[in-house]
């Protein structure tokens, strides 16, 4: 299968392939239309549209054939009942979709909130009702002030479909492990800054920005959440503070190593209303150690006058651990084959990034 | 029979001709529209069957009124036009 990085970006989707060492866009699709969500599963690309005029949009294009859109995930009708549900029963955006373990599984994490499966390759969606309908989930919050909540990560156990781990922003960590049929908020151990003091604590009150799990060792679970960076060694019940972190704790993205349990990256910036770069500098913080101890990586990435933020999506690692890539509200791109010792960046200027993600086999 | 027309900036995603349908209500003339192309349903309404924020729909030279249920009636000669209403950047 062909090597193949995918970019979303705000004005379209960016196909980038290795050339003579150096990776370069081979190709591009959806161009002017925001990309909010990509996977990439050998030959087969699923690429979420958040359109806004028109609405969320999804397309699969499989091998050389032509883009073709998917029926996108729709809520059912709501019912006179839940009159006073605070979200939409609408689609609002697709945030992520994930391989689900299976032939032809998918989940797709939306806003509002919505977990969504497909178990035809994207060709339908089901709405996950067991969540959706938690009396919980209408005491989840919107995303940055917003309206609607989000659901930014879905966690697959790789050796157990059934087994999820849903990230929201913000209403903490979700499990299942009958395959969505039943869920229960897991996370204890995490703070939220920003809550009154009798809510701090509570895990439905935790801004989950993003989890990441090692794929060889799936109870081991990273999380950048809204006021720093948190660990958890049994599968995401119980977290502990990574305060090591350099040279800040906030950030957005997190990403994992496929097979070292101690090894993750993490993108810091200043904090809440700011949030650009330290300094002025891009910088990735690379931990080997389980979050004892941080590298700051900066060669290559640019560290004079630099506003670049990166957003939950847009921090990827590859199957074989090494390689990584960099997207920026900036439109910045960068791509790592030493475990983010260095980077370096395509030739384009490219429109701001919400998504980078490598091709999988 | 209504003719139903739909913006230019539906093309680069999927085709909208202008299409004369019978319907008492706007929502009426948009189901029948969307019976003949149902992919174009989710462009105009959203998951409840409302009109998406972003899209207007004027009848006549007038913005409908019933942006929910699409109860704003329609005669057999009226002009029914979809288009994006401003967003973005």
């Amino acid at each position: 299968m062909a090597e193949r990085l995918y970019v979303g970006t705000r004005k379209g989707l960016f196909e980038l392939a290795p050339d003579n060492g150096q990776w370069d866009i081979a190709a591009t699709h959806f161009l002017g239309d925001p990309v909010s969500a990509v996977l990439a599963q050998g030959d087969t690309v699923y690429a979420a549209l958040d359109l806004g005029h028109f609405g969320a949009k999804l397309w699969r294009r499989e091998g050389a054939e032509a883009w073709q859109e998917l029926a996108a995930p729709a809520f059912p009708p709501k019912p006179e009942d839940a009159a006073d549900d605070p979200h939409p029963w609408s689609l609002g955006k697709i945030w992520v979709i994930e391989a689900g373990g299976l032939p032809g599984r998918l989940w797709a994490g939306t806003m509002p909130g919505g977990l969504f499966r497909s178990d035809d390759g994207g060709e339908s969606w089901l709405l996950n009702e067991p969540l959706w309908f938690m009396p919980e989930r209408r005491q989840w919050q919107g995303v940055a002030g917003g309206e609607q909540p989000g659901i930014s990560s879905v966690l697959i156990d790789p050796r157990n479909p059934d087994d999820i781990r849903v990230g929201v922003s913000t209403a903490g960590v979700w499990a299942s492990t009958d395959g969505g049929a039943s869920w229960s908020i897991i996370n204890e151990g995490m703070y939220n800054e920003y809550m009154p003091p009798e809510q701090k604590g509570l895990p439905i009150a935790q801004d989950i920005h993003r989890l990441a799990r090692c794929a060889a060792h799936p109870e081991i679970v990273w999380c950048q959440h809204h006021n720093g960076v948190f660990r958890s060694e049994d599968r995401g019940h119980n977290w502990h503070e990574i305060t090591a972190i350099r040279p800040s704790k906030f950030g957005f993205a997190v990403a994992a190593h496929p097979r070292d349990p101690d090894t993750a990256w993490f993108v810091p910036a200043v904090k809440d209303e700011r949030r650009i770069p330290m300094d002025g500098k891009v910088v990735v913080a690379r931990t080997r150690d389980g979050g004892r101890s941080f590298d700051v990586l900066r060669n290559g990435l640019p560290q004079r006058y630099a506003y670049d933020l990166v957003w939950r999506h847009a921090l990827a690692i590859d199957a074989s651990g090494e390689r990584l890539a960099l997207g920026s509200t900036s439109g910045g791109l960068w791509i790592s084959e030493d475990c983010g010792d260095s980077w370096s960046a395509p030739e384009a200027r490219l429109p701001p990034i919400s998504v980078v993600r490598f091709a999988s086999n | 029979m209504a003719t139903v027309r739909f913006t230019s900036a539906l093309k680069r995603f999927l085709a909208a001709p202008p299409a004369e349908v019978a319907g008492a209500t706007v929502g009426e003339a948009l189901a029948a529209v969307f019976e003949a192309r149902p992919a174009l349903r989710g462009y105009v309404l959203d998951d409840q069957g409302a009109l998406r924020r972003h899209v207007a729909v004027y009848i006549g030279g007038e913005a409908v009124r019933d942006r929910v249920k699409l109860s704003d009636p329609i005669g057999p000669e009226d002009d029914i036009y979809v288009f994006q209403a401003l967003t973005g950047g």
